[in-house]
């Protein structure tokens, strides 16, 4: 007794109750995500004495902004909740718990600081929220095993340390290295992946490692004590001040070792003007973004949507400071690993998306550097590429290398 | 109506030595609502309560040494670290429980205050502060000092486990804290009630407004001077210990000079020399650096010192000389008794 009425309203029927069935079984939430917003959590230091960086929470949530301008992510906007902890670890936890248990965020991200994010290592992994991107160039965030729900962004200290090797093994096997660091966990962590990346030939090749205090005025006597090893490789782990005595002090006293510099004492305008820009040629470091004040860069399409973007979204942010290069890459990462989530915005499948990036590009990137994540491999970004000054500017050279 | 009474007690009740009736209802008042606040609010709230507990520990063991004793301190948050890390190394070390932490980084306290107060003694004022303030700047580099390392794990600081409730208590490990440190507050405020009544406090406070005249009264203030600065450092080690297990973790960089001068700040808003104004002083420290950052991202410490000055020039004497003010006047309405 089928007529044609009954027969569209019962198809109709079948039809909604389907598609709906179909819709509820791909919609898959955890706190924090909805049809309509994605919760997203952060902490930065807006005050005390390590503000400076503020401007990377600032330039995230410029990012969000202009993702939320065009659409959001899969038609969720991102709602992103960035609070101030002062570079203070015990106000990271506070801020990190209300995120967590009063706001009831999706996940942290791009948390910042090393001892913040040790403080809160342990609870995200207890509550099981993703822990993503943390900025902080300590080794100690890729350790899946132990904490799976926490993961870094930028190379660390040590794979910049083994990409250096991987260059000397190929150019320079019998290079005498001597070492200048700084006595800390940043120094030991650079120092540490130096040696072991060199294994037992460590114990050859490296003639001299010298430590610095932070509080030293100079570093002028160990590196006369280091010319007199006779090292023809000078691998220099210092922050920007120190490492513009080093350079300018070798010069002085006719030391030309081939001298790797680290990437956090890289600046032009910081470390190499002070110390001279004629004897600072041929120095060798390694980068993986684009520096925005590198005219080289200034015609690629990625550098016209990140200037435009700035002058839209972020006026008032300085052009000339990498850390809103970084903001911008590290937020699009973010953008990306959720636009891959699909409609399954549950924790557990956030972190499996973030940990199966598989040669994924991103904006601002050197040509060649890509992220790459595994289950067991939670280092997003290890290869970086060699650069080498020539009086003016860092010219890179070579292939990608990595660590 | 009322009894009369005489010039002693009338001497007792003005300098507190003996509790009004309003004083003890408000006492019990302040305490049943200390109970009944976890019932009331979440986990993550009872954890910010804790912190204020634990604060207004700090800001009253500085308030014994500035506001009764008249000697400054830029350095507590030097004692805070130590007593933090007390409790960290004994747990993390020694896996030794988490209550016999407390006691112990009083002692260490007491100690290393008794033996900073000694040669403080020369100094008087803007020295003392200035002697204080290059404690706590070497704090935290000392805490990161390599040799140390083993113990105080260096830069990367100390995680430590966060306890839960005993006996299978019905509490979340944040609620039975709070309740925990709500014991030690009470017990703490009630030694230093006990001991800033009597001859001890009026030593301390002879000392504070003219050490000459109580010298010559017979006061030996070289040894009341350096015993309060040990009392003190014992009041805010203790408080570091429970901030250590509330946070779980230690570091150098949660011991800077910033959280000195925010005891500081606790003390003078919540009131110099006022016992229960250290309650107030652990609100202000814990809340108004929130309230701020949500007025202005932009600034938040433009904000914070906005409601500061707003706070000095509306509350001289702080919030609970603002109370006492108030009921002052009150009563002055009420007419003469």
């Amino acid at each position: 007794m089928l007529n044609r009425r009954n027969f569209v309203v019962t198809a109709t029927a079948l039809a909604v109750a389907l598609a709906y069935g179909h819709a509820a079984a791909q919609n898959k939430y955890d706190p924090g995500a909805s049809d309509k917003e994605i919760k997203i959590g952060n902490t930065n230091p807006y005050s005390g004495p390590a503000s400076a960086y503020g401007t990377i929470g600032k330039a995230i949530g410029n990012y969000f902004r202009m993702v939320n301008d065009q659409g959001g992510v899969n038609g969720r906007k991102i709602n992103y909740i960035s609070l101030d902890d002062g570079y203070s670890p015990p106000k990271t936890v506070e801020q990190t718990r209300k995120l967590v248990e009063q706001e009831q965020v999706l996940l942290v991200f791009q948390s910042l600081g090393t001892p913040t994010n040790s403080a809160i290592h342990k609870y995200m992994n207890q509550k099981k929220v993703p822990h993503l991107f943390v900025a902080t160039g300590a080794s100690k965030w890729g350790n899946p095993k132990e904490f799976p729900w926490t993961m870094g962004w930028q190379p660390s200290y040590p794979s910049e340390s083994k990409i250096y090797v991987r260059y000397l093994e190929k150019e320079k096997p019998n290079a005498k290295i001597a070492i200048l660091y700084q006595n800390d966990d940043y120094g030991k962590d650079y120092l540490h992946g130096f040696l072991d990346a060199l294994g037992p030939k460590a114990k050859t090749m490296v003639v001299a490692q010298l430590p610095y205090e932070v509080t030293d005025p100079t570093v002028d006597s160990q590196i006369i004590k280091l010319k007199d090893t006779g090292a023809d490789v000078f691998f220099n782990i210092t922050t920007p001040k120190f490492a513009a005595q080093a350079i300018r002090k070798a010069a002085d006293i006719g030391w030309k070792p081939l001298h790797l510099l680290n990437n956090v004492s890289s600046s032009v305008g910081a470390v190499l003007t002070p110390a001279g820009l004629d004897k600072s040629v041929g120095l060798i470091t390694s980068a993986y973004i684009k520096d925005a004040t590198d005219p080289q860069w200034h015609k690629d399409a990625d550098y016209i949507a990140w200037n435009a973007w700035m002058d839209k979204y972020y006026p008032d942010g300085d052009k000339k400071s990498s850390f809103n290069v970084y903001g911008y890459s590290v937020a699009y990462t973010m953008t990306e690993v959720l636009k891959r989530a699909g409609n399954d915005l549950t924790r557990a499948n956030i972190m499996k998306v973030a940990s199966n990036l598989k040669a994924m590009e991103f904006p601002m990137a050197l040509p060649g550097v890509k992220i790459d994540t595994s289950p067991t491999n939670f280092f997003p970004i290890e290869c970086q590429k060699l650069a080498k000054f020539d009086g003016k500017k860092w010219e890179l050279f070579g292939e990608v290398i990595c660590p | 109506m009322r009894a009369p009474i005489g010039p002693r007690e009338m001497a007792a009740y003005a300098s507190g030595a003996k509790l009004t009736r309003l004083q003890g209802i408000g006492i019990a008042v302040a305490v049943l609502a200390g109970l009944a606040i976890p019932a009331l609010i979440t986990d993550y709230r009872t954890f910010q309560f804790t912190l204020v507990l634990i604060y207004a520990i700090a800001v009253l063991g500085l308030n014994i040494l500035t506001g009764f004793n008249g000697q400054f301190s830029l350095g507590h948050s030097a004692f805070y670290a130590i007593g933090a890390y007390t409790a960290a190394i004994m747990m993390d070390q020694w896996a030794i429980a988490y209550y016999w932490t407390i006691p112990v980084a009083g002692v260490v306290c007491l100690v290393a205050g008794f033996l900073f107060g000694l040669p403080a003694l020369r100094l008087e004022g803007l020295y003392l502060a200035l002697a204080t303030f290059a404690l706590s700047i070497a704090t935290p580099q000392i805490l990161k000092y390599d040799a140390f390392a083993k113990w105080t794990g260096g830069v990367q600081g100390v995680v430590i486990m966060k306890p839960d409730a005993p006996l299978g208590l019905p509490l979340s490990a944040d609620k039975w804290l709070y309740y925990f440190s709500f014991v030690i507050l009470l017990a703490l405020f009630a030694c230093a009630w006990n001991l800033l009544r009597g001859r001890t406090g009026r030593a301390l406070k002879a000392i504070r407004d003219n050490p000459i005249a109580a010298g010559a009264m017979g006061i030996d203030t070289a040894l009341y001077k350096s015993l309060t600065f040990g009392v003190s450092a014992l009041y805010t080690g203790v408080a570091g210990a429970l901030g250590a297990i509330a946070i779980a973790f230690v570091a150098p960089d949660s011991f800077t000079f910033f959280l000195s001068v925010a005891i500081l700040v606790g003390m003078v808003i919540g009131g110099i020399g006022s016992i229960p104004g250290a309650i107030f002083g652990g609100i202000f420290i814990v809340f108004i650096p929130n309230v701020a950052e949500n007025i202005s991202k932009a600034a938040p410490w433009a904000i914070y010192g906005t409601f500061l000055i707003l706070f000095m020039y509306f509350m001289p004497a702080g919030i609970w000389g603002f109370l006492r003010m108030v009921y002052a006047w009150w009563q002055r309405r009420r007419g003469p008794a």
